[in-house]
């Protein structure tokens, strides 16, 4: 069976690809989002964070024996602590200073913890076994569905949803909005600020974190795969525009679809089509899909 | 529109640095080689000349471009391909590198300029990457091997580069001229003018200046230089390779400018040398180097905002005082 005289099984199959990459686009993009809707920190360290969460999957099982199930819980966890502490040791003494700074502290960090890493694990990936609960695949008819791969993607939504209720339809994230728009004013109504935005970093890092948990299976865990990871991130973010956090999961899941239609009908772009797309949104819509000027 | 460089106004009068320091620079590189390795010194310059091209735009146009690794390995790859393929003397694949950088620069340009700030940064960084994929793919660049046994050549006819003292003055030559371009510039109305926008884009705009322009202007000056450094280095090395074109070597560029002093018109050559003597001596070391080049930026962002020669000025200044 072919559609457009490609095999549909190549097709969906790429088309699958195409949504677990997005999967990872929308909640890499919106960790940053969320980060740089608070904080005015483009967080360059989120792909390394990314890494820390697989890896922290991975010695969970090694040291502790903890499985997938627990490391989805802790791993999060774990990886938000150190952001919190880069928050609080590092970054806050930024804020007065101009934006770039904070991109280039993050990208220090970046260097230093992929460096510590490939230091000690090399290049090569580590191997980190899908849970036994999620072995096996859907038979859908006209192609297999790997348990798994279903999962990252409804988890992925799961998480995605969850966050833009929390920030559009909840008290707390009321605050959360009002700050990004006025700092002072929101701390003249006696809201801790700085707390705040402490635990957002916290929060934006553990969902790099997360997302790493869910990556562990499908990539091997390896201390490049955050780098060239947050590029690519980065390109999603611009042409999402950092506005909106629905904005930031549809560009997500919409390039890694495009992504991978690449991949089936000209394999040479596969690489550069986001690239591309960013440049054409640049040129059409500079603030981005749905973003605004500021 | 924040300040981007924490020079104040009487730094920024400073960075001009008079001529006579311009000249004691000149004669130390001249007789460095007696010293110092001559090898060594030209990867030194060279890097020292890609960091000044960076400066020009970040330091004096407050733009942060995490992509000029795309000028520099272009510009490497068409030099060499020029000289090793088609024959090509130095001096012609070298400004044949710098013209194929010049017009990379005008059409990243025109995307790039249309955010300002961390946005910037994040187009750079993204054309760079796709620049980088192109070249990964394409065959005239030879993949993971790069370009490599690129000849020398004979300067103009005459001055056999296989010699590597002769190579070495050529490449100071080039060097001393840049830098001095790179002052001219600077001290220039457009120079002032570039400035201005750093300062005060909005007033800049309602003082009539085509604000846009000029940005495309100082990121074209900006690529071509580094074009410039890329093809001479590919020329020194006879190697032109993917490491050049990667993003750790646009991150590499940034932490030479942010160690020497952004916005100060020597700081990027110290930088320079500082972080290339490093990675000589760490070589040994491995993915050290990454961790310790990641320590350097942080510390240098959180403590050391001025840089190396910022500092000096700085203390210079209370000094006198």
């Amino acid at each position: 069976m072919t559609l457009f005289g490609v095999p549909t099984q190549a097709l969906f199959g790429q088309l699958l690809i195409g949504l677990i990459n997005g999967a990872f686009y929308a909640m890499l993009s919106l960790g940053l989002a969320v980060i740089f809707g608070l904080l005015n920190i483009n967080n360059f360290a989120h792909g390394a964070q990314y890494m820390m969460g697989a890896f922290c999957a991975y010695f969970l099982l090694q040291l502790a024996g903890l499985g997938y199930w627990w490391a989805l819980l802790l791993a999060p966890l774990v990886v938000g602590a150190t952001g919190i502490l880069i928050e609080r040791t590092m970054l806050a003494r930024l804020y007065k200073l101009d934006h770039l700074y904070g991109l280039l502290l993050t990208f220090g960090l970046a260097l230093i913890i992929q460096g510590v890493f490939t230091n000690y694990y090399g290049s090569a990936g580590l191997p980190y076994q899908i849970p036994s609960e999620l072995g096996g695949a859907f038979n859908l008819g006209f192609m297999f569905l790997p348990k798994y791969r279903a999962w990252v993607i409804l988890a992925s939504l799961i998480v995605c949803l969850a966050t833009w209720f929390v920030i559009e339809r909840t008290k707390l994230g009321s605050y959360l909005r009002a700050a990004t728009e006025n700092p002072a004013l929101v701390q003249a109504f006696g809201v801790n600020v700085p707390r705040m935005v402490t635990l957002t970093y916290g929060f934006g890092v553990a969902l790099a974190g997360l997302a790493g948990v869910l990556a562990a299976p499908i990539y091997t865990v390896n201390p490049q795969m955050g780098a060239n990871m947050i590029i690519v991130v980065f390109a999603v973010v611009v042409i999402g525009g950092m506005g909106s956090i629905l904005g930031a999961v549809l560009t997500g899941f919409g390039l890694g679809v495009i992504e991978g239609l690449t991949k089936v009908f000209y394999p040479e772009a596969s690489n550069t089509v986001i690239f591309v797309i960013m440049v054409i949104v640049l040129i059409l819509r500079p603030a981005g899909l749905f973003g605004r000027e500021r | 529109m924040s300040q981007t460089v924490p020079v104040t106004a009487k730094d920024a009068n400073r960075t001009g640095g008079p001529m006579w320091a311009i000249g004691a620079m000149a004669v130390l590189f001249a007789l460095a080689p007696m010293v110092v390795y001559p090898v060594f010194l030209m990867k030194a310059l060279c890097f020292a000349l890609f960091a000044c091209a960076f400066n020009l735009l970040i330091g004096f146009g407050g733009l942060l471009s995490f992509g000029h690794a795309m000028f520099l390995g272009t510009a490497g790859y068409v030099c060499a391909h020029a000289a090793k393929e088609w024959g090509w003397p130095p001096e012609a694949a070298i400004l044949l590198g710098t013209a194929a950088s010049t017009a990379l620069g005008v059409i990243t340009g025109l995307v790039a300029i249309r955010r300002q700030g961390i946005y910037f940064a994040m187009i750079t960084l993204a054309l760079a990457q796709m620049v980088y994929f192109f070249y990964l793919q394409t065959p005239f660049t030879h993949g993971e091997d790069g370009i490599q046994a690129v000849p020398r050549g004979t300067l103009l006819g005459i001055l056999d580069l296989r010699s590597t003292l002769a190579m070495y003055y050529v490449v100071l030559a080039i060097f001393l001229a840049a830098f001095l371009l790179i002052y001219r510039t600077i001290h220039s109305p457009f120079g002032q003018v570039l400035k201005a926008i750093r300062e005060n884009e909005p007033r800049a705009i309602s003082l009539g200046y085509d604000v846009d322009r000029y940005k495309l202007l100082a990121f074209v000056l900006s690529a071509a230089l580094a074009g410039l450094a890329g093809a001479t280095k590919a020329i020194v090395f006879q190697l032109a390779s993917l490491t050049d074109v990667y993003w750790t070597m646009s991150g590499e560029v940034v932490l030479m400018t942010l160690l020497g002093g952004m916005g100060t018109i020597f700081g990027p050559v110290v930088g320079a040398f500082v972080i290339v003597s490093l990675e000589t001596y760490l070589a040994p070391f491995g993915q050290w180097v990454t961790v310790i080049t990641g320590l350097i930026f942080v510390v240098c962002v959180l403590a050391f905002r001025r840089g190396i020669v910022g500092e000096i000025g700085a203390w210079w200044d209370r000094a006198r005082r």
